[in-house]
């Protein structure tokens, strides 16, 4: 219960210098049949409370493993991830996820898939629920409170699952590729949103993807990973003042940080030609 | 009524004009095929006793279909969880049920003798196995993505069953029910068949003694009529229970295109 309660003091107790989430040596290897594949290899990371970190890379290099780890859903073969200078073993507190899919239970409805982590942390619903609907209101979902997931459109759905990963107001926010499946600007306008919640409400977010673009627009600093086996190339400080409008994806300085990111792609053979930004 | 019902009935309504023609326009004997006038007038002549058949072999059947959802269900719930339970009770009700279960129905007169208790044991087992395969499928196939989810808010397996394994179970569970329900009908006959003095069965076997070939097609009327209603209920249910369910969806969404046009 106090998991929540927690919660509710935004700022992370982590003092000044000391990193808030730090990734040590870690490695993760799956087995297979054809023996152990590597996933992740010697990744070393410290992300300061508060901060935007995205994770940018191809498929398959191991960005939602590593995304996985920090959950607390898989563990790593090697190293150690601490979040406040304890160790993770598992889903650590004041945590919210949001994949790929937007997971939504399918008998319930907006408002219903929103209150779900109160009825798993088994908090008061009567109070909750008056926060469940500011904070779909905010997301532009006001008057779709009690329809069901089949009755929205893709972003919609996604909005109420951020809608779900927000409510309890954690510290650390994850979310893996949760706009990969979306349209261009759909996609544009909840990277907007994003970074409204974000600086209204400032917690840590790891923020997975493969689009430059994205990373680049939402990230304080871009972590770029290569392939097989997964491990960092980059880490790309972003000094673009906030709040970042699209037009800023025109300016000289995001393109310049880009262009990084899509060269170490192409020296890893990936990207030839036809490149997307 | 939808153009799909009015579609059934009108058939319906064909084929009993056509037997009642045929009937009339080949002089059959009686005992041989009753016109379809005939069998609905032998209704109305005894209605209380029909009835009172009918009633019986509802019963029994409600009450064989209600232990098979509710064992059923429980079975399922503990296979799914365990592994001792899948290796035992799982393999052994698969090889089982390749065995004929109508061919059980003269063991159970032996085993609870004549009454109700050898037909609602009978529908109870050839009812279960449709409800106890289709809710283990349906627990099992829970998305891997909610159970993930549910991990990271460190909820519990009791939570992860109610909250997810056994909603998303659901339209499979009703899958499953909508067979089991047939079934049921099916086995309180078998053991109204084998021995009994009460049911629409036993209204079969005692006027095919007979002859009385009238009383033997109100009976089989009446029990089409049961198995409908029988369905047809289940069908209710599902739809106040799990409104959400893609085929109700996709039947709502044809409606209001019909309802455009």
């Amino acid at each position: 219960m106090n998991v929540v309660h927690g919660a509710l003091q935004s700022a992370p107790a982590a003092s000044k210098g000391q990193p808030f989430l730090e990734i040590k040596n870690v490695a993760k290897t799956y087995g297979s049949v054809r023996g152990d594949v590597p996933a992740l290899s010697d990744i070393n990371l410290a992300i300061r409370s508060c901060e935007f970190i995205s994770i940018l890379g191809p498929s398959g290099c191991g960005k939602t493993t590593l995304l996985r780890c920090l959950a607390g859903l898989d563990q790593p073969s090697a190293g150690v991830i601490s979040i406040d200078s304890k160790v993770v073993s598992g889903p650590p507190d004041n945590l919210g996820v949001v994949f790929q899919r937007d997971v939504l239970l399918e008998w319930r409805t907006v408002l219903q898939n929103v209150l779900l982590p109160v009825e798993v942390y088994r908090l008061n619903l009567q109070e909750w629920r008056q926060r469940a609907l500011q904070s779909l209101t905010m997301l532009g979902l006001a008057g779709f409170e009690h329809r069901y997931p089949w009755e929205l459109s893709g972003g919609m759905r996604q909005r109420v699952a951020i809608s779900r990963a927000l409510l309890l107001n954690p510290t650390l926010l994850l979310m893996d590729e949760p706009f990969g499946a979306l349209d261009a600007m759909t996609r544009d306008e909840l990277n907007l949103e994003l970074q409204r919640i974000w600086m209204a409400d400032s917690k840590t977010v790891v923020f997975v993807t493969h689009s430059i673009t994205e990373a680049v627009f939402l990230a304080d600093r871009v972590v770029v990973m290569s392939r097989s086996p997964g491990r960092i190339a980059d880490v790309m400080d972003v000094d673009l003042a906030r709040p970042r409008d699209l037009a800023i994806r025109e300016t000289g300085e995001f393109a310049r940080l880009c262009r990084r990111a899509r060269l170490l792609f192409e020296q890893m053979g990936l990207m030839r030609g036809g490149l997307r930004v | 009524m939808s153009s799909q019902t009015l579609r059934t009935v009108a058939v319906i309504v064909g084929f009993l004009l056509f037997w009642e023609a045929a009937c009339r326009l080949f002089n059959l004997p009686t005992y041989f095929l009753p016109a379809p006038s005939l069998v609905l007038a032998e209704i109305c002549a005894e209605p209380r006793w029909y009835l009172e058949h009918c009633g019986y072999t509802l019963f029994t059947t409600a009450l064989g279909f209600g232990l098979a959802v509710l064992v059923g269900v429980i079975a399922a719930v503990g296979i799914t969880y365990s592994k001792l339970l899948e290796n035992t009770l799982f393999t052994l009700l698969v090889s089982l049920n390749s065995v004929p279960k109508i061919a059980l129905a003269p063991l159970f007169i032996i085993w609870l003798g004549t009454g109700v208790k050898s037909k609602v044991a009978i529908s109870f087992l050839i009812a279960i196995f449709a409800i106890v395969v289709d809710t283990v499928l349906g627990l099992r196939s829970a998305d891997p993505g909610a159970l993930d989810l549910m991990k990271t808010m460190r909820s519990s397996a009791m939570q992860i069953l109610f909250k997810i394994r056994v909603p998303g179970a659901l339209p499979h569970m009703f899958a499953g029910m909508k067979v089991a329900i047939s079934l049921a009908l099916v086995g309180a006959i078998a053991g109204e068949f084998v021995a009994s003095q009460e049911g629409l069965g036993f209204v079969i076997m005692q006027s095919q003694g007979m002859f009385q070939t009238v009383r033997v097609f109100a009976a089989i009327l009446l029990l089409g009529i049961v198995g409908t209603v029988l369905f047809v209920l289940v069908d209710v249910v599902e739809r106040l229970v799990c409104p959400w369910h893609v085929s109700h969806r996709l039947e709502q969404a044809e409606l209001a295109v019909r309802v455009r046009c």
